[in-house]
């Protein structure tokens, strides 16, 4: 998906530069909307979680292993704890694993990829490398290893495993952006009037990198999210500490399954996918935003079904290059 | 040829350095584990497990690091992984051969059915965009946000407790020994049956989506409006034309995101218990048995390199491109 849509990227360039800059166009996207609604209400959980909560996510009572009900809207564990304020309580650290670790992930895809990208050569080769070598090792058993290496484990040093194995994607679709880039002409103009290569790359490069960062940066949360969550459910990471693979863990070692106590693990699951399906719903906005031919919703009344070629476009007469690959294929 | 050269090399490159990376992270860790570990097992540990787990931390104080190094390949040469201690005194090579074909065929198995069916289905509702199948996107972009082990509960709740069709965990009957015959082998399909749809639904959005959008950006090149004017017929435009041009990037990502594959398996073996190479990094995990879990890390690298060689072999097969310029 992300290197798809760089490669598409490079021809929508000019799109993107539309003369008329509209910068709520992004918004106007109903994908985008409906993914930042929802990442919106999760954001303003995780901040007052804590406070909305019924109960103490971690203290027991009575009620034992209870569906939901009025008193307990996602029903109660084996010992009697609340699960709507376990998943209340949990969804500031989902979010801030989430968030940390794609920020350092992106920081690194940045330094890494732009400056294999524009400075070429050598230092080029062995960045790519290195990035290649960290995409093709399998980021979640890697994760999984070193955290539980770690002599212990809190939000900050998973986000900080999870971001340092996992900017390498990113960084490979920096690095192919900026190689187009480079041979543009404002860059050229910029360099040939003397500007310094960091001044070249912060404020020629960057600006126009923004999408395809933001879209890395995105994937990055939904993988982070999942990898933390997984960490919680198979018990690596520190099980005291609330989060939705905490509740997860909770359920699969107490046999929920079995119990058939399907509201113990229910109501995590759909909020990790909704979570997910938020971000990725901002990232087709984004990946539309880059290239429009992606755009689905045209005009739905339209009574000719169109074959290929999305507008029909008067074409110059075709060189001879495009005629022999035709005829070829 | 130039470029499978390119290739090999960047993977003997890779494998080196994945096989370094597994050797230095123990190395690395802060505190002293091993005692720890001693102390936790209280007594329980023999001095041979004792020993390689001090081996592999580096911890045999009278050995260089680069000794250490060289010893480490040398008994990686030999086959010899150290000694899991949760499956004491079996060693980890044994353990993680024992668990392969599992891993490997489910896998293997599912990987190939979802990426010819979801290809298949990003086909259709690329070419016919804005059909009803572009209302199914938000459907299945909701199903690949789902982790794999969440749907595989769910599954297991459904279809092992609710009505109980399936079994809801091992590889096989227990009343079997795994062995050439038609009672085993339909048995373990019969287990396979719920882990390997878990991995195919929530692996086919990926493919589904990628190759949709593929096929929205070829289907507007000349070629495919050429092919179109000379009034070939549309399943030909479609299959011959544009699909064949939008699978290679389809491909390539195939092979990127063998890493996510991988990971997603092996989450659904432990929900499952299916007795592969997830299941035993689970059992690894929960004892901090650390020779099996490196072990089992450093084997997954590898095959998933394996498999990314073979992604770059099929794509120079269907891309003449990659071939000429050699």
């Amino acid at each position: 998906m992300a290197l798809q849509a760089t490669e598409t990227a490079v021809v929508a360039g000019e799109a993107a530069e539309a003369p008329r800059r509209d910068r709520l166009r992004f918004l106007r996207n109903r994908k985008t909307l409906i993914g930042l609604i929802i990442l919106g209400v999760f954001v303003v959980l995780a901040v007052a979680g804590s406070w909305l909560a019924p109960y103490d996510p971690s203290a027991r009572s009575d009620d034992l292993l209870q569906p939901p009900s009025l008193d307990h809207p996602f029903g109660t564990t084996q010992t009697g704890q609340d699960i709507f304020s376990q998943i209340l309580v949990g969804t500031r650290g989902v979010l801030v694993v989430g968030f940390t670790a794609a920020v350092v992930a992106t920081v690194l895809g940045v330094l890494i990829g732009v400056t294999a990208g524009y400075l070429g050569g050598v230092g080029d080769e062995v960045l790519s490398s290195v990035s290649n070598v960290f995409l093709v090792i399998p980021g979640l058993p890697l994760i999984i290893i070193v955290t539980s290496l770690l002599p212990e484990t809190n939000d900050l040093t998973i986000a900080m495993v999870i971001g340092l194995t996992s900017w390498a994607w990113g960084a490979r679709v920096l690095r192919a952006q900026t190689l187009s880039l480079r041979s543009r002409d404002y860059v050229q103009a910029a360099r040939a009037t003397g500007e310094s290569t960091w001044r070249i790359i912060v404020f020629e490069l960057l600006p126009n990198l923004t999408p395809v960062i933001a879209s890395g940066f995105i994937g990055t949360v939904i993988f982070a999210v999942l990898a933390e969550i997984t960490l919680a459910f198979i018990g690596v990471a520190d099980i005291s500490h609330w989060n939705w693979g905490t509740v997860l863990f909770w359920a699969q070692s107490n046999q929920a399954l079995a119990q058939d106590a399907w509201w113990w693990f229910v109501p995590a699951g759909l909020c990790i996918a909704l979570l997910g399906t938020a971000l990725s719903l901002i990232n087709f906005g984004i990946d539309e935003f880059i290239n429009p031919r992606l755009r689905s919703e045209g005009r739905p009344d339209r009574s000719v079904r169109m074959r290929v070629g999305f507008t029909p476009v008067v074409r110059a007469p075709r060189d001879e290059t495009t005629t022999r690959k035709d005829t070829s294929t | 040829m130039r470029y499978l050269v390119q290739r090999l090399a960047f993977y003997v490159f890779t494998a080196w350095a994945a096989i370094t990376i597994n050797f230095f992270i123990p190395r690395m860790m802060p505190g002293d584990p091993v005692q720890s570990l001693i102390n936790r097992y209280q007594g329980q540990l023999s001095t041979q497990a004792i020993d390689s787990l001090r081996t592999l931390f580096g911890l045999d104080q009278e050995a260089s690091l680069w000794r250490q190094y060289l010893d480490y390949w040398g008994n990686l040469f030999d086959g010899d992984l150290g000694t899991s201690f949760t499956y004491f005194p079996t060693g980890v090579s044994e353990i993680i051969g024992q668990s392969m074909p599992w891993t490997l065929s489910l896998m293997g198995i599912t990987t190939i059915i979802s990426f010819l069916l979801g290809t298949g289905i990003g086909v259709y509702a690329g070419w016919r965009r804005g059909s009803w199948l572009d209302g199914m996107l938000p459907v299945t972009t909701f199903l690949s946000a789902i982790p794999y082990f969440w749907l595989g509960l769910i599954a297991i709740a459904l279809f092992a407790v609710q009505w109980p069709v399936f079994p809801a965990s091992g590889g096989y009957d227990n009343g079997l020994v795994p062995e050439f015959s038609w009672d085993f082998i339909s048995s373990a399909i019969y287990h396979g049956v719920l882990p390997g749809v878990t991995i195919i639904v929530s692996a086919i959005a990926g493919w589904i989506l990628g190759m949709r959008n593929m096929m929205v950006s070829v289907s507007a090149e000349d070629y495919v409006l050429v092919a179109h004017a000379k009034g070939l017929p549309e399943r030909r435009v479609m299959f011959s034309y544009a699909a064949r041009n939008a699978i290679l990037p389809n491909i390539s990502n195939f092979a990127l995101s063998l890493g996510f594959i991988v990971g997603g398996t092996l989450l659904v073996e432990m929900v499952f218990s299916y007795p592969g190479i997830g299941y035993v990094l689970f059992q690894g995990v929960g004892a901090k048995d650390y020779p099996l879990m490196q072990g089992v890390f450093l084997f997954i690298t590898l095959a998933v390199l394996a498999a990314n060689l073979v992604a770059d072999l099929v794509y120079l097969l269907l891309d003449p491109r990659t071939r000429r310029e050699a």
